[in-house]
């Protein structure tokens, strides 16, 4: 019931805020929900609920290692959303609020599926419902963006209903009653068909793998997190992204079962590295820091398919990541958007010197550079040391090879961009424009909690964390 | 089985329809008539018809027949486009690759492991067929519209494919996600309208402005 609220709590939020009617104290229902949601997550997490086996829905070990993480970003973004909506008053918020508010809801139904068709369903409905808040702003850019997330976003949802339907073929063919909860498919096993368990394979990896954006089906991601404000892109970073990474970890596991797991691995590993790859070559190049965040998400969902594929010691690994960079990334995406509001622009040759501008949001961008590319004693580090140690540990030198050098790529990328945004004298245009931004509280304590969050991460990562990922890997790899 | 193949003949056929014909209207009815052959097809398939076969029946033919082509044309009416000029696959082109690809869909189907009872059925060539022309109109038209009706094609593969699983799966979670997908294309045909006002042509080749 506890798990459940997680859902309906949300749910019920973005009814409420589709009928309050002032624009002004509608979005202090976010920090509210926001709160509950977290609340009730930590409580979940320090005391999980007993899951039947053939539950559709429940807070399993993997919800559990993932979704705590979910909701502090969603409070984290709740709490800045009420300062950003405030700045932009004069667009109502009616609709953003309500849409946010069922993406949380939504999102934690994705990470609570236990079933093959509702985690498709609530992936689907969460890519609906993100749609408005994609084109919040309101700009020509904004609806293109929009409408690139949707043709390829769509097709790759389609794609992923495809390959439900293989894995539920592959389960009538081998004698299947029908039931297709993650459970009862992997408990089929060997007398799964194997051809249609490869096929579905292929085409849940391209589907969910659209979703998460690894290459080359990231192609909607630098548009729509470019366009998108600052807190929908921390929220499609570190939560829908997430969803569709344990989307794959869950069918994998099932694949597993029915003896491919191998064949799995070996396409997670390379389209992972080939992610990292394609990711750090277009951060050499992007001149928008907006957009380089986009390809700085393709980079790490390129490792956190590498993880996946490296068995229980890099699940483990994969699952630290996943906490590790989603809070990394919520600080960038928000003292981004910060920089961005100043500067009225997100582009390189427009916008420098604002370390003089906005000191306090650049200092948090500049620690978050560092932290995401892996620098001690952040969280990304630590996570990521774990990856190679995994990968070495698995004898996959080459890999770890072009894993490092990809790192080495993308830290050029990341640094040419972040210290030509900060360093310099600002243009006479952007001071102008900066004077109408006051670097309030509201819109600074959410980034420098998430960073400072990601710092303890690494720091102290809590032994009831390491817990729940070590039980999120034995139940995705069960001991024989 | 030979009233369900002939269903999934004709809906083959509408695709080379789709493929062939350079109006919007008529490749938005044929879009719609595949939709209504679709919804039959739940009825003439299972042998006992409870309410939930009749409930999938209906919306499908509802959702893909009725609804959907309807707000399409909506679009096109607000947009005074009829068109497709210039698509980026042209008309014989996609004619022949969607003859090739039927035929190839057949071939292919034979070598897939099928369950003895639909290895005599057309639903996986006429699946593979669909998709492949939503595909080839998806990527190889410019129009929004053509566009959201290649995407409706494709779908209309997959729900096809759906199809052999409608009597073991259990109808709760088909019906679910059949209101999905009629959800993503409406919402799809919502931002076709705002696409049309932001730009007054419906032409996505207009949408250039994010690139790297």
């Amino acid at each position: 019931m506890r798990a459940l609220l997680l859902i309906i709590v949300p749910l019920a939020g973005a009814l409420v805020a589709a009928l309050w009617r002032s624009d002004r104290s509608r979005p202090w229902l976010l920090p509210a929900v926001g709160t509950v949601h977290l609340a009730l997550s930590i409580w979940l997490l320090a005391q999980p609920p007993v899951v039947a086996p053939a539950a559709w829905m429940g807070f399993d070990p993997v919800a559990r290692a993932v979704l705590p993480l979910v909701s502090l970003l969603f409070f984290a973004c709740s709490i800045y959303a009420v300062a950003y909506l405030r700045l932009r008053h004069e667009r109502g918020n009616r609709v953003f609020v309500a849409t946010l508010l069922a993406v949380i809801g939504l999102l934690s139904a994705g990470h609570q599926a236990r079933h093959l068709g509702v985690l498709w369903i609530a992936t689907e409905a969460v890519t609906l419902a993100a749609v408005p808040l994609l084109h919040f702003n309101g700009t020509p850019r904004a609806f293109e963006a929009t409408w690139k997330y949707l043709l390829v976003g769509g097709t790759g949802i389609a794609l992923s209903l495809l390959g439900s339907f293989c894995l539920g073929y592959a389960s009538m063919h081998g004698g299947g009653s029908g039931d297709l909860t993650f459970v009862a498919l992997a408990a089929q096993g060997a007398a799964l068909s194997r051809p249609w368990v490869l096929i579905a394979w292929v085409l849940l990896l391209a589907g969910y793998g659209t979703k998460m954006g690894l290459a080359p089906m990231h192609t909607w991601k630098p548009d729509a997190y470019g366009e998108a404000p600052g807190i929908v892109g921390a929220l499609l970073a570190g939560g829908v992204t997430t969803v569709a990474f344990t989307a794959l970890l869950r069918v994998r596991a099932v694949v597993g079962a029915a003896g491919e797991g191998a064949t799995a691995d070996r396409t997670l590993l390379a389209i992972g590295l080939f992610s990292m790859g394609v990711a750090a070559l277009f951060l050499l190049g992007t001149r928008n820091f907006k957009r380089m965040l986009a390809y700085s998400s393709v980079e790490h969902m390129g490792i956190l398919s590498i993880a996946a594929s490296l068995g229980p010691v890099g699940v483990f690994a994969a699952l630290f990541h996943v906490w590790s960079n989603g809070l990394t990334k919520g600080a960038l995406f928000l003292s981004s958007a910060n920089i961005r509001r100043a500067a009225n622009s997100a582009s390189i040759d427009e916008v420098r010197g604002m370390a003089a501008l906005t000191p306090r949001s650049a200092m948090i961008f500049v620690a978050g550079l560092f932290a995401v590319t892996a620098s001690p004693p952040f969280g990304p580090f630590f996570s990521e040391l774990l990856v190679v140690r995994a990968a070495l540990g698995a004898g996959h030198y080459l890999a770890v090879l072009l894993f490092l050098a990809c790192l080495l790529l993308a830290f050029f990328g990341l640094s040419r961009v972040v210290f030509a945004v900060v360093d310099g004298r600002p243009r006479p245009a952007t001071v102008a424009s900066s004077r109408r931004f006051v670097e309030t509280a509201g819109a600074l304590l959410p980034p420098a909690l998430l960073l400072g969050l990601s710092l303890w991460l690494g720091l102290f990562t809590p032994d009831a964390l390491r817990e729940s990922w070590t039980a999120a890997a034995a139940q995705l790899f069960p001991a024989p | 089985m030979r009233d369900l193949n002939l269903l999934i003949g004709l809906a083959m056929g509408l695709n080379l329809v789709a493929l062939g014909s350079s109006r919007l209207p008529s490749i938005i009815r044929a879009t719609a008539l595949q939709g209504v052959l679709l919804g039959i097809m739940p009825l003439v398939l299972e042998h006992d018809i409870g309410w939930q076969v009749v409930a999938v029946a209906v919306a499908t033919a509802l959702g893909k027949g009725v609804v959907i082509p309807g707000l399409l044309q909506r679009a096109m009416r607000a947009a005074h486009i009829e068109r497709e000029i210039e698509p980026f696959i042209g008309f014989v082109p996609s004619l022949l690759l969607g003859a090739l690809g039927t035929i190839a869909a057949l071939a292919v189907a034979r070598s897939l492991p099928l369950l003895p009872e639909h290895a005599k059925s057309l639903l996986v060539p006429g699946a593979l067929a669909s998709m492949l022309t939503g595909f080839v109109l998806l990527i190889g038209r410019v129009k929004a519209i053509s566009q959201v009706c290649g995407y409706l094609i494709f779908e209309n593969g997959i729900y096809l494919f759906g199809l052999l699983l409608i009597g073991s799966t259990p109808l709760l979670v088909e019906a679910g996600v059949l209101l999905d997908l009629t959800v993503g294309i409406f919402v799809i045909g919502i931002i076709v309208d705002r696409i049309q006002r932001a730009f007054d042509s419906l032409d996505t080749r207009k949408l250039t402005v994010l690139r790297e």
